[in-house]
C-alpha cells in the first residue's frame, strides 16, 4: 500500500524544518524528505564552529523551532532536538526525483524507487543544487569527500583533488602547505577561473608544489587510490584521500520538470508566486531561498505560514508591524493593505507584482515624504537606489550649470535608474517640487524584482534608454523628439577584450556606453596602441558619422560592456534638425582631434592606460597606485591599514605589476558593479554615497565575496584584541607597537576574544578614519595615490 | 607624476624654514652682545637656543606622529616635508646659538650629536630621492622573493642539467648551490656585491673547464654555462636590490638613537646651564 499523507515536504533546511515542525504541532499527517542523512546540509556543511547570524534582527521568528545567532554546532543540535520532541516525520536518504499529480493527488518518486502520495507538495530546496558526485564505482568510499572545511586539517597525505574549478584549485593549493598533492583536470589546460587562481595554480604546478594531470578522466575508485584515463593510457594514482570539488547542478531544471515556470531564462530570476507562496502548479508551494528568500529567519517563518495557508487559515505576515512602521510618516493614517493598494495603483511599475513580491519590495525600502523644496540626492553621490514616486512631483536638475534647466516627473514615475545601471555617480541633483510620497529601494533588491518580473524588465528598459540619450547626448530635447531614434536602439553586450567596433571600417552607428568601459585605440607603427580610456555615460563612433569617413579608432571593451547601439541615418538627421545636439557633438569631436594628436606625441601615456586596463582599472572607481620613483619601501601603508583596521592590512604593497615606476598594489578598486557584492546572503556588502565599498558587521564569514573577487583583495579575518597604546609600549613595553605584526597573545586567535569568528574584511576607503584613507595619509614621501582612473587617465594622457 | 618631497606643496617648507634662517641671521647680524662677544647667554642666545630647543623636540615628535596611524590633521607626507626643511634650519640656528664657542664639554657634545642627527638625516634624505627609482628599474617588475624563487629553481635546474657532465661538475655544480649567499653583514648588505660569489666561481671555472670539454658533452656545457649566466644575472639584481634597500634603512640606525642621545645632552645642557653657569 502506497503511503499517503497531506503534506509532503522537500528539503530539510530552516524553511522545511519550519513548516514540519507546525505540521507536526497542528497534527496534520506529514512527511519531510531529505535526500541526505541529517537535517539541514547547507549549513550542516559550514565551516566546524561558523557562526550562524539570525538577520535581519527586527523580524520577529515564527515557527515551532527556535532559532538565534549561535555557532553552527548548537544550532544544528537544537533544531534535531526539536523535531524529535515535536514528533517530525522525517524520512532521511530520500531524494525527490520527479512529482506528478495535480492539487489533492501528487505522486513522488524517491531515489529508491518507492512513491508516496500528497495532497500538497512544499519545495523547500533552497539554491544551493545536488553536489556533483565523482560518478564512478567507488565514490561513496568514506575517504572521498565533496568539501574540505580545514585544509589545516591533514599533513602528509597524498590527496588527489578531482576538479580544476576555483573551489578545487583553492583547495589545492591549501593543501599543498602540509601535503602532497595532485589534481585531475578534465582539460587540457585551466579554464573559466579568476585570474589569481591561474597565476597561483600554474606557478605552483612550475614549481613542483603539486603536480596537475591534464585531460584525465576519472575511472573508478580503489582500495588504496584512484584509477585515471588520461590519452596516454589508465593510470591509478594511490592516495590517502580524494577532494572532488566538481559543483553543483543548479534546482531550476528539476522544479521546471515538477511544471513550474520561471519568468525569464535569466539564471537568478525565481519562480513566481501568489501571496500565500503557492505557485503556478495548484497545490505547490515553494518557499525558502528558491522563492527568494535567503535569510533563516524569513524561510522559517515562510515555513510555519505555508502550513497555515495549505490548511486554509488566514493569518497577518509575520512582517506586518514592520511594513506598519514603514508606512507610519505617510499622512492620512493608512492601514498597510490601503498603502499597498495605493502603491499599485499609482506606479505603473509596480502594478505587475504580486501581493508578496510587493511587501518584500517594501520591506527593503524606505518611504520618504519630502516637503517642496527637499533635495532627493545631489549630482555626483555614489548612492544607487531606485525611486518611485507614489504622489506628488520631483524636479531634476539636468544642467549644473543652469539650475532652472529641470525635468518635472510626476505620480508613478520612476528615477535614479542610471546609476543602478551605470554604477557610477549620481548625473543629476533631484529636489521634490511639491509634498511627495516617494520609495526608495536599494540596488540589490531593484536588481531582484527586475530579474523576476518581466514587466518591471521591459518598462526599466524603455524608459531608460530614452533617459540616457536625453542626458548624455541630447540635453533637453523631449522624448517625442527622439522617437526615431529611440526606436532603432539595441542593447549590445560585449565580453572583456572584445571590439565594438575597428579602424577603418565603415561606420554606421555610434555607441552609448551604458556599463563599463571601452578603450580607444589606433594603429602606430603597425602596433594596436591604447590612446584612451571612455568610461560608461559617455559615447563613441560618432566621429565617422559626422565626417563621413572609416572610423579613425579601434574601440574594445575594458571590461564587460553594455552598450546602447543607436543608429546612424537617424541620428545624423537629429543632428540637421537640432542645433543643440549638433553643437554639442561637434565639441566632442574637436576634442577627440585634439586627443589623438596628443596621443601620437605621447606614446607612452598610451602604455601606461593599456597596462591599468589590463589590471582591471576599467571598472575600477576609485585605485590605489604607488609612484615607485618615491616609495621608499617602508611599508607604512600596510601599517597604517593594519593599525586603523583591527589589525589585518588590507593591501599588499610589494605584490601586484608594476609598469616603468606605476605599481597596482594588491588594494580594493571599488568597482563600478562590484563583484564581491553579487552574492552576499546578509548584504552586508555596502555602497555609500562616496563610493566605497565596505562591509558592515553582519557579515557571517561566509567567503562568497572573497571568491568572487578577481583582484583578491577580501580575506577572512578574525579580530584580535585591542593593543595597548602608544605610550604604554613605549614606556613599559607592553604588547606589539604600532605598526607591528601582531601573534600570540594579541594575535586573532587570542584567549582575550575567545578565538573570534572569521569574518571578510576589505579596504573600505578609511570612511570612518579622521582624514580619508590612511594608507595614502601614512605615506612620508607621497608616493601612494588613490584615484578615480578617468581622471587619472586623463592626468596620464597630458603628460603629468 | 606626481611631487618628491622635496617641492611638496610648492616649496611651503622650505619657504618657513628660509624664514627662520633669515631671521636668525638678521637678528645676530644687528644684534650688538653688551659685553664680549656672541655667545648663548644673550637674550638673542636664549631666544635661538629656546627656538633650537623647541625645534629638535618637534623634529623628534615626528617619530610618535609617524606612528599615530588614525590620527587626523596634516598628513605625514607633510609632517616629512618640514622635518627635513626645518630640519636642516637647525644647523643655522643652533651653530648662531653656539656663537660660535666650542669647547670640551656637555654644551658642544650638545652640539656636534646635533649637527650628526642632521647630517645622517641628510644621507637618509638622499637616500630617499635617489634609490627607489634605482630599486624599480634594478627589480624589472620582480619582488626579491620573487628573484629568491627564481634563483632556487635554477640551482635545481643546473644540478639537473650537470648530472650528464661527470663528477668534477657536480661537484662545483653543488658547491656554488650550497655557498651562494645573498646579504650577510652590514658591509657585504651595503656593497651590493660578494666579490667570493661562489656561483661566479663556479661559472667560470666550467668555462674553464669547457674549452677542454669533449665534443659529445659541448651542447650539456652551454645549457649548464647558459643557467649559471642567468643566476649569476640574478644573484647581483638580488645583492644589488639588497644593497639598495639597506641604503634606505641604514641612516635610520644612526639618525634615531643619535637623537635620543641629542635629547639627553640636551636636557643636560640645559640643566648645566641654568643651575651651574
Amino acid at each position: 500500500m502506497q503511503e499517503r499523507v497531506k503534506i509532503a515536504i522537500v528539503g530539510s533546511g530552516p524553511a522545511g524544518l519550519s513548516a514540519a515542525g507546525r505540521a507536526a504541532v497542528a497534527g496534520v499527517s506529514h512527511v519531510l524528505l531529505e535526500q541526505r542523512d541529517h537535517v539541514s546540509d547547507t549549513i550542516y556543511k559550514y565551516q566546524k564552529g561558523k557562526l550562524v547570524m539570525a538577520t535581519p534582527d527586527v523580524l520577529p521568528l515564527r515557527s515551532e523551532l527556535t532559532f538565534q545567532i549561535g555557532i553552527r554546532e548548537d544550532v544544528l543540535a537544537t533544531w534535531e532536538k526539536q523535531i524529535a520532541g515535536l514528533k517530525v516525520n522525517v524520512r532521511f536518504n530520500s531524494e525527490v526525483t520527479g512529482i506528478s499529480g495535480e492539487k489533492g493527488d501528487f505522486t513522488l518518486k524517491l531515489s529508491d524507487g518507492t512513491t508516496l502520495n500528497a495532497e500538497y507538495v512544499v519545495f523547500a530546496i533552497g539554491l544551493q543544487g545536488n553536489i556533483r558526485l565523482l560518478g564512478v564505482p567507488g565514490q561513496d568510499r568514506e575517504w572521498v569527500q565533496y568539501q574540505l572545511n580545514d585544509p589545516d586539517e591533514y599533513s602528509d597525505e597524498t590527496i588527489v583533488v578531482v576538479g580544476a574549478g576555483d573551489a578545487g584549485i583553492e583547495n589545492a593549493l591549501a593543501l599543498t602547505r602540509q601535503n602532497n598533492v595532485v589534481i585531475l583536470n578534465r582539460g587540457g589546460e585551466f579554464a573559466r577561473i579568476k585570474q589569481g587562481n591561474l597565476t597561483a595554480i600554474t606557478t605552483a604546478i612550475e614549481k613542483n608544489q603539486l603536480e596537475c594531470i591534464y585531460s584525465a578522466e576519472t575511472v573508478q575508485v580503489d582500495d588504496d587510490g584512484i584509477v585515471v584515463k588520461t590519452p596516454q593510457g589508465e593510470t591509478k594514482v594511490k592516495c590517502d584521500r580524494i577532494i572532488a570539488r566538481l559543483g553543483a547542478s543548479p534546482p531550476r531544471k528539476f522544479v521546471e520538470s515538477c511544471g513550474i515556470t520561471f519568468p525569464n531564462p535569466d539564471p537568478s530570476s525565481l519562480p513566481e508566486l501568489s501571496g500565500q507562496y503557492e505557485s503556478n502548479v495548484p497545490g505547490l508551494y515553494i518557499i525558502g531561498a528558491l522563492a527568494g528568500y535567503p535569510l533563516i529567519k524569513q524561510a522559517m517563518n515562510q515555513g510555519y505560514e505555508v502550513i497555515e495557508y495549505i490548511q486554509g487559515n488566514q493569518l497577518k505576515p509575520a512582517d506586518e508591524p514592520l511594513l506598519e512602521q514603514k508606512f507610519a510618516n505617510i499622512p492620512g493614517n493608512k492601514s498597510v493593505s490601503e498603502v499597498l493598494a495605493l502603491i499599485q495603483e499609482s506606479v505603473p511599475l509596480l502594478a505587475g507584482l504580486t501581493t508578496l513580491q510587493l511587501r518584500e519590495f517594501l520591506l527593503d525600502s524606505n518611504v520618504h515624504v519630502p516637503r517642496g523644496g527637499d533635495v532627493v540626492f545631489v549630482r555626483n553621490d555614489y548612492t544607487n537606489s531606485f525611486y518611485s514616486i507614489v504622489d506628488g512631483e520631483v524636479n531634476i536638475q539636468i544642467d549644473p550649470e543652469d539650475e532652472t534647466k529641470i525635468i518635472a516627473l510626476g505620480k508613478g514615475a520612476f528615477f535614479g535608474e542610471m546609476g543602478l545601471l551605470s554604477g557610477r555617480r549620481r548625473t543629476a541633483t533631484v529636489m521634490a517640487s511639491k509634498p511627495t510620497l516617494l520609495i526608495e529601494t536599494p540596488r540589490r533588491s531593484m536588481i531582484k524584482l527586475i530579474n523576476s518580473v518581466e514587466s518591471v524588465k521591459r518598462v526599466m528598459d524603455e524608459v531608460a534608454v530614452g533617459r540616457q540619450i536625453q542626458t548624455y547626448i541630447a540635453p533637453g530635447i523631449p522624448l517625442p523628439d527622439l522617437q526615431d531614434l529611440i526606436r532603432t536602439v539595441k542593447v549590445e553586450k560585449f565580453d572583456q577584450g572584445s571590439v565594438l567596433f575597428r579602424e577603418g571600417e565603415a561606420g554606421d552607428c555610434l555607441y552609448l556606453i551604458q556599463r563599463g568601459s571601452v578603450t580607444v585605440s589606433r594603429e602606430v607603427g603597425g602596433k594596436e596602441t591604447v590612446i584612451s580610456y571612455v568610461a560608461a555615460g559617455n559615447y563613441v563612433g560618432e566621429m565617422a558619422l559626422i565626417s563621413n569617413a572609416p572610423r579613425s579608432a579601434t574601440i574594445r571593451a575594458a571590461v564587460s560592456v553594455e552598450a546602447l547601439r543607436l543608429d546612424g541615418i537617424p541620428f545624423q538627421a537629429l543632428m540637421a534638425r537640432n542645433e543643440t545636439v549638433r553643437r554639442t557633438i561637434e565639441a566632442r569631436y574637436r576634442g577627440r582631434m585634439l586627443e589623438n594628436i596628443e596621443s601620437t606625441e605621447q606614446p607612452e601615456a598610451g602604455g601606461i592606460i593599456q597596462f591599468l586596463i589590463e589590471q582591471g582599472l576599467g571598472e575600477a572607481t576609485d585605485v590605489l597606485l604607488i609612484d615607485e620613483a618615491l616609495c621608499v619601501r617602508c611599508d607604512n601603508c600596510e601599517k597604517a591599514c593594519a593599525e586603523t583596521h583591527q589589525g589585518t592590512s588590507r593591501l599588499n604593497r610589494e605584490a601586484g605589476p608594476t609598469y616603468q615606476t606605476i605599481h597596482v598594489p594588491t588594494s580594493c578598486r571599488h568597482c563600478e558593479h562590484p563583484h564581491c557584492m553579487v552574492d552576499c546572503p546578509p548584504d552586508a556588502l555596502r555602497r555609500n554615497a562616496n563610493g566605497e565599498v565596505y562591509i558592515t558587521d553582519s557579515c557571517i564569514g561566509c567567503g562568497n565575496c572573497e571568491r568572487n573577487c578577481p583582484y583578491g583583495v577580501i580575506h577572512m579575518a578574525a579580530k584580535p584584541p585591542k593593543k595597548p597604546g602608544l605610550l604604554q609600549w613605549l614606556l613599559f613595553g607592553r604588547g606589539p607597537g604600532p605598526g607591528q605584526a601582531v601573534s600570540g597573545k594579541w594575535g586573532p586567535d587570542s584567549q582575550k576574544t575567545g578565538g573570534s569568528p572569521k569574518k571578510a574584511v576589505k579596504c573600505d576607503m578609511c570612511k570612518d578614519v579622521l582624514g580619508g584613507p590612511a594608507c595614502v595619509r601614512a605615506c612620508p614621501t607621497g608616493a601612494a595615490l588613490r584615484v578615480e582612473p578617468s581622471e587619472f587617465f586623463k592626468m596620464v594622457s597630458q603628460g603629468l | 607624476m606626481h611631487q618628491s618631497i622635496l617641492i611638496f606643496r610648492n616649496y611651503r617648507y622650505l619657504k618657513w624654514a628660509l624664514i627662520v634662517v633669515a631671521l636668525s641671521v638678521l637678528l645676530y647680524v644687528f644684534h650688538e652682545p653688551g659685553y664680549g662677544t656672541p655667545n648663548g647667554g644673550t637674550w638673542l642666545g636664549y631666544t635661538l637656543g629656546g627656538l633650537g630647543a623647541v625645534l629638535i623636540i618637534w623634529l623628534m615628535w615626528f617619530g610618535i606622529r609617524k606612528r599615530r596611524y588614525g590620527a587626523g590633521g596634516a598628513p605625514v607626507e607633510d609632517w616629512l616635508s618640514a622635518h627635513i626643511y626645518l630640519g636642516l634650519a637647525l644647523i643655522i640656528v643652533g651653530t648662531l646659538h653656539t656663537g660660535f664657542q666650542f669647547g670640551w664639554n656637555v654644551h658642544t657634545l650638545a652640539y656636534v650629536l646635533m649637527m650628526v642627527v642632521v647630517l645622517s638625516g641628510v644621507f637618509g634624505l638622499f637616500a630617499y630621492v635617489r634609490v627607489p627609482e634605482l630599486m624599480t628599474n634594478n627589480r624589472r617588475g620582480m619582488t626579491l622573493v620573487q628573484m629568491m624563487h627564481e634563483i632556487s629553481d635554477l640551482d635545481v635546474e643546473c644540478r639537473d642539467a650537470a648530472l650528464a657532465l661527470g663528477d668534477e661538475i657536480n661537484q662545483i655544480v653543488l658547491t656554488a648551490s650550497q655557498n651562494t649567499r645573498i646579504g650577510g653583514g652590514v658591509i657585504r648588505q651595503l656593497s651590493g656585491e660578494d666579490p667570493k660569489c661562489a656561483t661566479k666561481d663556479a661559472n667560470r671555472a666550467i668555462q674553464h673547464l669547457a674549452e677542454n670539454a669533449p665534443q659529445e658533452q659541448a651542447e650539456g656545457y652551454r645549457a649548464l654555462l647558459g643557467l649559471l649566466a642567468r643566476k649569476e644575472e640574478l644573484l647581483s639584481r638580488a645583492r644589488r636590490d639588497v644593497r639598495y634597500k639597506s641604503l634606505l634603512d641604514i641612516w635610520l640606525y644612526l639618525h634615531v638613537p643619535l637623537s635620543f642621545a641629542l635629547l639627553g645632552s640636551l636636557i643636560a645642557h640645559i640643566v648645566a646651564v641654568f643651575f651651574y653657569w
